[in-house]
């Protein structure tokens, strides 16, 4: 179990410190599979790197498993079990696709790299000798990254927005990998995402805007207000029948 | 052949791969003599007689045979110059595995200067790998100077691994080539730096006949204060493609040049170059430490693949 406790982060922007995220309080569970959602730049991604302590809060706590993790850093987080998958994943000349996740996997672990490969829509066979470099696709590149936390056993998964640059047919292969992951596993699963095949993967979907927790509930109750089909119950700014309240998230 | 001492091997291992002697053809060259030399049915290596230095000579149609020719410098004060003649028969298909490892125990230099010549006849193919190494904390400095001249005649084929391990205080690399008709090439240098090391590597290709071809891929770190110069230059004379890569990896204080050249003198020649210098992004370092990996762990991971 992750809890979050009175977390906030401020980074300093070109115009001085910027209050990304504010007063976040948030527990989850064990098992389920989490989707955070929400405006572009309102916190979803800044959330996540906090829990892999890319970001160091600036205030608050988290813990993990009743431990405090608040000051530790990505090294060690990673070693407790929590993994991140990159939005923009970085590439690497000179590292192969299958010495890459080997790597992912640990000294521990012996990965079968072509079903991982599989999974994620690739051949392996084409893929597992190549280079983790400027001749694979930006879409090659992101199915890389989320092998590289599928070879992982996690007790946290974070992906953010795996859907991105992924063609329709190899999304749908994902989505099946994501549903099997959660189902065989312990591991809490967290996808950042706007795609509504994801958020229909969740058990929770957590609405993230202007910083700060908007929603958070069982994927039947907040899905409505997403999708438009309910009015906005939490916000001051919006009416009842206001057709934008979908944009609106607060 | 001479007793080797437990140095000689580490460094034979370390620049050859050789755990014991060869299979095969081979030449040991330590501090400036021949220790043991093999020829085989089809590849003959002999002294020179005007100069220090051997002639390899590999005849026509071998295939699948390899040579081994590493030299060892375990003296202060030793300027050792070989000149070594690789001639490569039509047709032949052949693996050499040069290298040079120096120990050096003392406060004066040691140093090594290599003149390679290859002639690869028609239609021939060679994999050369030439790896550089220095050992030793004393004062004196561990320099090697490797000039290589290649002539590719038509059809031939030549892949060159130049690879400078570590340890080596100063290096001048100077590497020539000349490809006719249908020759191909393909260099890959791959060079590590650091302390107050200095590295310059000069390599000119020239694309002399029709459909040649040529890839140079150099790959550097440069760490510490260390210093590094590239003049990579391809130069089309007829209806050729060459490629030039030049990627350096820049770390502390160190410094790296990278100077790339083509020049064509055909309308049909397709020449590019591409060089990049920069330091180790921020991003590999968290991507590789979110598998679990330390800062430092992360950095070698990085420079290891890169080098490979």
């Amino acid at each position: 179990m992750l809890e979050i406790k009175n977390l906030s982060l401020t980074l300093e922007g070109d115009k001085g410190p910027v209050e990304i995220l504010k007063d976040i309080n948030l527990v989850l569970e064990d098992h389920l599979l989490y989707v955070f959602t929400g405006p572009n730049g309102g916190g979803k991604s800044s959330l996540a790197k906090v829990i892999m302590g890319i970001y160091k809060a600036t205030t608050g706590s988290i813990a993990l498993d009743g431990t405090d993790i608040t000051e530790l850093g990505v090294t060690e987080r990673a070693r407790l079990g929590i993994g991140y998958a990159f939005q923009q994943p970085p590439r690497f000349k000179g590292l192969t696709v299958g010495e890459l996740l080997q790597l992912a996997a640990g000294e521990d672990r012996k990965v079968k790299e072509f079903s991982l490969l599989y999974d994620v829509g690739l051949c392996p066979q084409d893929y597992v000798d190549r280079e983790v470099d400027v001749s694979l696709s930006g879409g090659e590149l992101k199915r890389i990254e989320i092998a590289s936390l599928l070879a992982r056993k996690l007790k946290i998964a974070i992906y953010d927005e795996p859907e991105a640059g992924i063609d329709l047919w190899s999304f749908s292969r994902l989505t099946d990998t994501f549903k099997k992951i959660n189902e065989r596993f312990d591991t809490t699963m967290i996808l950042i995402s706007h795609q509504e095949r994801i958020l229909s993967l969740a058990d929770e979907i957590i609405l993230i805007a202007d910083g700060r927790i908007a929603e958070k509930g069982k994927r039947d109750t907040v899905w409505p207000l997403i999708m438009g089909e309910a009015s906005c119950i939490n916000c001051d700014e919006c009416v009842e029948g206001n057709d934008e309240v979908a944009e609106c998230y607060r | 052949m001479k007793l080797l001492n437990a140095i000689d091997k580490h460094i034979l291992q370390t620049v050859a791969g050789m755990h014991d002697i060869p299979q095969g053809a081979y030449n040991i060259r330590k501090n400036g003599e021949g220790v043991s030399r093999n020829s085989t049915a089809n590849i003959e290596i002999r002294p020179k007689e005007d100069k220090p230095g051997i002639d390899i000579i590999v005849k026509p149609g071998t295939k699948g045979e390899s040579v081994h020719i590493p030299v060892i410098l375990t003296a202060e004060g030793l300027e050792d110059l070989v000149y070594n003649t690789f001639d490569i028969g039509e047709g032949a298909d052949v693996l050499i595995i040069a290298g040079c490892g120096i120990h050096n125990p003392g406060d004066k230099n040691a140093r090594h200067d290599g003149i390679h010549n290859f002639i690869i006849r028609k239609g021939a193919r060679v994999h050369y790998v030439e790896n550089h190494y220095g050992e030793g904390d004393s004062l004196g400095k561990k320099i090697l100077n490797p000039k290589t001249i290649i002539e590719i005649e038509e059809d031939g084929y030549a892949e060159m691994e130049l690879v400078q391990i570590s340890g080596v205080d100063d290096t001048k690399r100077d590497t020539e080539a000349r490809l006719h008709k249908n020759a191909h090439l393909l260099v890959t240098e791959r060079m590590l730096t650091d302390g107050d090391q200095f590295a310059e590597s000069k390599i000119i290709v020239e694309l002399l006949g029709w459909d040649s071809s040529a890839r140079i891929i150099s790959r550097s770190v440069a760490r510490d204060k260390s210093r590094q110069i590239f003049y990579p230059v391809a130069v089309g004379m007829n209806r050729c493609r060459a490629h030039v890569q030049c990627d350096a990896i820049i770390m502390h204080q160190a410094h790296v040049r990278s100077i790339p050249e083509i020049a064509a003198n055909h309308a049909d020649a397709q020449l590019v170059h591409e060089a990049a210098i920069g330091k180790i992004a921020g991003e590999q370092l968290i991507k590789l430490m979110t598998m679990g990996l330390s800062e430092s762990e992360a950095e070698e991971t990085i420079l290891k693949g890169f080098l490979k």
